[in-house]
């Protein structure tokens, strides 16, 4: 055990069981799985994504790159889990992933052998021949060799949240400076939301001996963090991510609700999305520790100078037994100080630098040896076993040590900032790259605006936040920065060390090498977005957050540019990894989308009804009965009984629109082909309505109920269209019109009730009207009561058939439907669904939304005539241009087959009986075919070139996808009842 | 996004249906209707855009809006602008 006996905030008196690769450990509370691996010496804890190269832990943090594993099993499986945040649970189950047999012993290790073949872009180089073999074998196989962790493939199991919040200000991060800047907002009042990835606030004050306010730095951090929790303006998330920054100051942040258990407890979701409207928004990230480029620095044994600290100062694990610093910034030497006043060996202290540290002395007294302008070679063994230090006279000296710690500078966190697309600049004090411009309202302090020190982040903090509080118009009364501990922040730049012998490695994640870099600079990759692409460096799920650096500073130096000149990348979002389920939340399964019912829903349920998706409605396609054994014979029959008798059928779907004013028929003159204002009261008429760029839009009726008041219908899939082009035309076209128009599609519960016997039902249900042809003529329409409650009654007709719809209130429909089974039974009455409205449309010619496709014309659909000339109106001008009224037009018309017994079906092309089968003989194709029981055998409506003159022409339907060709006769697309008399009987 | 509506007040960009660019205008006479139904410019800068907030009150607005940035530089409703 590498666990000290006393410090950090582990909680030594509840100890946790968990197991990695099916090995049982022990870990506490408080630990991560990292930090409890590291607490038992498992130093293997991944291989690497190509070279299958052996890894271990390098962060403590969300940076990563090697210690991914797959947490839990079975369906609960999650890959790619970072050990270095993962809550150490009781019972956590964790995989190490990418081997094969074993982590120890992994075959995919030869890959290492063919390391020349896996360079830069070898994907583009090697596998090139034969063609086909890329797709069948080269892939699979380099996607089975290569690889991170594997999906469970099964369904997730768990449970999603969303949540929206408005704040005046959104802290990301809550170190020190995040603290600062909740805690001085926060008590000026504002609505404060901080987040910080991890399990509680305090950032890197909860691993470093620091102290503010003369007390140690995490006491203070735990302070304020007490305070925050208590103020009711202020939110804390804890174990959230803020993951992207979003136009309109929004934010997305994922909360880890129940990821440090090991199932979510009832009605808890795992995570939850956060989408955050901020006023303000301060990133407070912080900065990521970059790593050193010298031989073998992805061995095990190998780890950030800064994970080293956090390791033994907050979980009071120690890493390494014989520690190597090798540093080129003061942070480095810190870590000496912490390892030295634990107790353990430093070995040495490598520093690029020629300037004697202030704790040299201290260092070395405690038996260390110093190296200045030196750097460390190589790391020999498979873990870290010795390492070879170049001093600055060039000898080589070699040091036994088991850990190499290592401090290549601070990057800070930037990567939020640049969502927006503004790119950062290059620091040269710093040497990395910071914000240049923010996304409105936004800000960066403490760290991630690079200014690296204590005192520099508290400061920070407190002004920065006392000004957005005096914006606000709430000055605070706090505008001083806790006192703090001093600290020193040089660095100066070591990008490489050229003088290694073994691998070095630049992104750790993918594989990338500092000889990677150089052989895309000498091929010509010499931007750095190709540089990125060609090598896939930073291309990995860490998204490069400690490689980015080195890279761009290897290809400059490689091209001789600056590192300014050579510029750096932007981030996207999400700037962690996030689970698609998050984003999906709720909305799986049956709640993808919103589902509406109709008021016959529930009865039709009763009746067997199978239900078809329109949009996001639900409507009965068939009522079939126990002795039917296939659709065909239901439909059949819902079609026949409807003919022969009487049919019920729930319309309510289609688009329903009140028109209210004084201009409403002038409105209505505008937006139909035909005239509306002459329409009589109590009287409906169908109308067809194009887009101004004359083609047809939409159709149904509309009925007069006063002289000021319209009942628009549209079809059930543009009710939402027709409304948004209502709303257009009397708000923007014609403002001068009074004219009020609203949606009434759920209001209302409407049948249609069709049929020979359909008087004979519905004045048996509704005796106080006068439904007698004469007193309630075709396209008559009225108001009644029924039940208390308005209701309509309009006789018009689908179907083809006398018919009539009723409309009740849509708490009524289930009441309706009811009564007119009850008093219907003695009229033999049928329901029939959407197919067999279907059907009966089809044998009408009606047509549809196969017909009006939105490259059809009045003209087109045999409507032609409808059109008004004494009338201005949408689509007037531009359906008279002569491509929409050429002679050759594809028009309406039905099929018959010749061959009687033969189907049709819709989708099939049009060709002359001689014609060859090319695009250029194309003469239309079929829109909608149905078996009609009426007529006894299939048939069709298409759109045909020059159809009107062709009907009793014999043509072919050319389908050879699905069967070949079929002779088919061309007729007039009213198949039934062509005079209308059924209609008007 | 975030479309400030000028009678709902601020919102989310969901609530809205995109039109297009508000400064064409329906001809008076026929002449024009080519240019009115197909020709927009497709602008890199301040544009004024037609919006429906159909999942709120229904009214078209008219927005400037930087079409490189987003930002939203005035929100008013159609009807009061429009001829």
């Amino acid at each position: 055990m590498s666990r000290l006996n006393e410090g950090g905030l582990v909680d030594r008196s509840k100890p946790l069981g968990f197991t990695f690769d099916g090995r049982p450990y022990r870990g506490f509370e408080g630990d991560t799985l990292a930090s409890a691996l590291i607490a038992n010496d498992v130093k293997l804890v991944g291989r690497s994504f190509k070279y299958h190269r052996p890894r271990g832990i390098l962060t403590a943090g969300s940076e990563e790159p090697n210690a991914l594993v797959t947490l839990r099993s079975g369906a609960w499986a999650e890959p790619n889990t970072r050990a270095t945040t993962v809550s150490l649970y009781d019972g956590l189950e964790a995989t190490s992933q990418n081997r094969w047999p074993s982590l120890a012993l992994d075959v995919m290790a030869i890959n290492q052998l063919a390391a020349p073949i896996f360079v830069a872009g070898f994907y583009y180089k090697t596998f090139m021949w034969p063609a086909k073999f890329w797709e069948k074998l080269y892939e699979p196989l380099i996607r089975r060799a290569a690889g991170l962790g594997r999906a469970s493939m099964l369904p997730d199991p768990d449970h999603y949240d969303r949540n929206h919040a408005f704040c005046d200000l959104l802290v990301i991060g809550g170190g020190p400076a995040g603290l600062a800047a909740a805690q001085t907002a926060g008590r000026a009042g504002l609505r404060v939301i901080i987040a910080d990835d991890d399990t509680m606030l305090g950032g890197r004050l909860l691993s470093e001996r620091l102290e503010i306010d003369d007390m140690s730095a995490a006491a203070w951090a735990q302070g304020i963090a007490a305070e925050l929790a208590e103020m009711p303006n202020v939110t804390v998330l804890t174990r959230t991510s803020v993951f992207g920054v979003y136009d309109g100051r929004e934010y997305g942040a994922v909360e880890r609700v129940q990821d440090h258990v090991a199932r979510p407890s009832v009605g808890q979701p795992r995570q939850r999305l956060w989408k955050i409207i901020a006023k303000r928004a301060l990133l407070a990230a912080g900065a990521i520790e970059r790593p050193l480029v010298f031989g073998g620095n992805d061995r095990p044994g190998v780890m950030m100078a800064s994970a080293v600290s956090t390791y033994l100062n907050r979980f009071g694990v120690i890493a390494g037994r014989r520690v190597v610093v090798f540093t080129a910034t003061d942070s480095g030497w810190s870590t000496a100080l912490d390892l030295i006043a634990a107790g353990v060996e430093v070995v040495a202290v490598v520093d690029s630098r020629s300037t004697r540290h202030v704790a040299a002395d201290r260092v070395k007294a405690a038996g260390a040896e110093i190296f200045l302008e030196a750097r460390v070679d190589d790391v020999q063994g498979r873990s870290a076993r010795a390492v070879d230090i170049r001093t600055a006279n060039g000898t080589i000296r070699t040091l036994a040590a088991d850990l190499v710690a290592m401090s290549g500078g601070w990057n800070p966190s930037i990567g939020l900032g640049s969502n927006l697309g503004s790119r950062p600049v290059w620091h040269e004090p710093l040497q990395s790259f910071v914000l240049d411009r923010t996304p409105p309202g936004m800000a960066a302090i403490g760290a991630a605006a690079g200014r690296l020190s204590l005192a520099e982040a508290l400061a920070d903090g407190v002004s920065v936040a006392a000004a957005i509080a005096t914006d606000a118009g709430r000055p605070s009364a706090m505008a001083v920065a806790p006192r703090c501990s001093d600290e020193a922040t040089a660095v100066s730049p070591m990008w490489h060390v050229t003088t290694r012998q073994t691998k070095a490695f630049v992104d750790f994640q993918h594989d990338v090498t500092d000889d990677d870099i150089a052989l895309a600079a000498r091929e010509g990759f010499v931007s750095i977005e190709h540089l990125k692409r060609y090598t896939t460096m930073g291309m990995a799920t860490d998204q490069g957050k400690t490689s980015q650096l080195n890279g761009h500073a290897l290809l400059a130096a490689a091209t001789g540019k600056t590192m300014a000149e050579a510029g750096t990348i932007l981030s996207r979002p999400p700037y962690l990894p996030v689970a698609i389920g998050v984003f999906a939340g709720h909305h799986r399964d049956e709640h993808f989308r919103p589902v509406r019912r109709t008021a016959s829903h529930a009865w039709a349920a009763e009746q067997g009804a199978s239900f078809v998706d329109a949009g996001q409605w639900k409507r009965a396609q068939w009522f079939a009965r126990p002795d039917e054994t296939s659709w065909l014979d239901t439909v059949n029959r819902e079609v026949t009984m409807t003919r022969n008798g009487v049919g019920i059928c729930d319309v309510s779907t289609l688009g329903k629109i009140d028109v209210h004013g004084p201009d409403a028929g002038v409105l209505l003159d505008r937006l139909y082909i035909n005239t509306f204002s002459t329409l009589p009261i109590g009287k409906a008429r169908y109308g067809v309505m194009l887009r101004e760029d004359g083609f047809v839009m939409d159709d149904g009726t509309a009925t007069r109920f006063a002289d000021d008041r319209f009942f628009l219908t549209t079809t059930t899939v543009n009710a939402a269209k027709v409304m948004q082009h209502i709303d257009y035309a009397r708000q923007v076209l014609w403002p001068e019109f009074d004219v009020q128009a609203t949606s009434v599609t759920e209001q209302w519960a409407t049948f249609a009730v069709a049929g020979p016997q359909s008087r004979a039902l519905l004045q048996t249900m509704l005796p106080d009207l006068d439904l007698s042809n004469e007193g309630f003529p075709f396209m008559a329409a009225a108001e009644f009561r029924w039940h208390g409650a308005a209701a309509r009654i309009f006789r018009l007709s689908f179907s083809g058939e006398l018919a009539f719809e009723v409309s009740v209130p849509a708490n009524l429909g289930d009441l309706f439907i009811r009564t007119a089974f009850q008093i219907g039974a003695a009229f033999d009455l049928v329901a029939y669904g959407t197919e067999a409205l279907g059907v009966m449309r089809v044998e009408k010619g009606h047509a549809a939304g196969n017909e009006i496709s939105g490259q059809a014309t009045a003209g087109d659909l045999g409507m032609g005539r409808m059109m008004s000339t004494k009338k201005d109106f949408i689509g007037r001008v531009m359906a008279q241009r002569p491509g929409l009224i050429a002679a050759d037009r594809a028009v309406l018309v039905g099929l018959k087959p010749v061959d009687r017994a033969v189907r049709l079906r819709a989708g099939g092309h049009l060709l002359a009986s001689d014609a060859d089968a090319v695009a250029a003989n194309d003469e239309g194709y079929v829109t909608s075919a149905a078996f009609s029981p009426t007529l006894g055998h299939s048939i069709a409506l298409a759109l045909l070139k020059r159809g009107a003159s062709r009907h009793g022409e014999t043509i072919r339907i050319h389908d050879p996808v699905r069967g070949g060709d079929i002779p088919v006769e061309v007729c007039h697309p009213v198949f039934l009842d062509p005079e209308g008399m059924r209609i008007r009987g | 996004m975030r479309i400030p509506c000028p009678y709902c007040g601020e919102r989310d960009v969901q609530e809205f249906v995109y039109r297009g660019d508000a400064a064409v205008s329906r001809p008076a006479d026929d002449k024009g209707f080519y240019a009115y139904v197909y020709l927009r410019k497709n602008v890199a800068g301040v544009m004024r855009e037609h919006w429906y907030h159909a999942q709120g009150c229904r009214n078209w607005i008219e927005v400037a809006r930087d079409t490189t940035t987003h930002e939203i530089f005035s929100s008013v409703i159609a009807k009061q602008t429009a001829s």
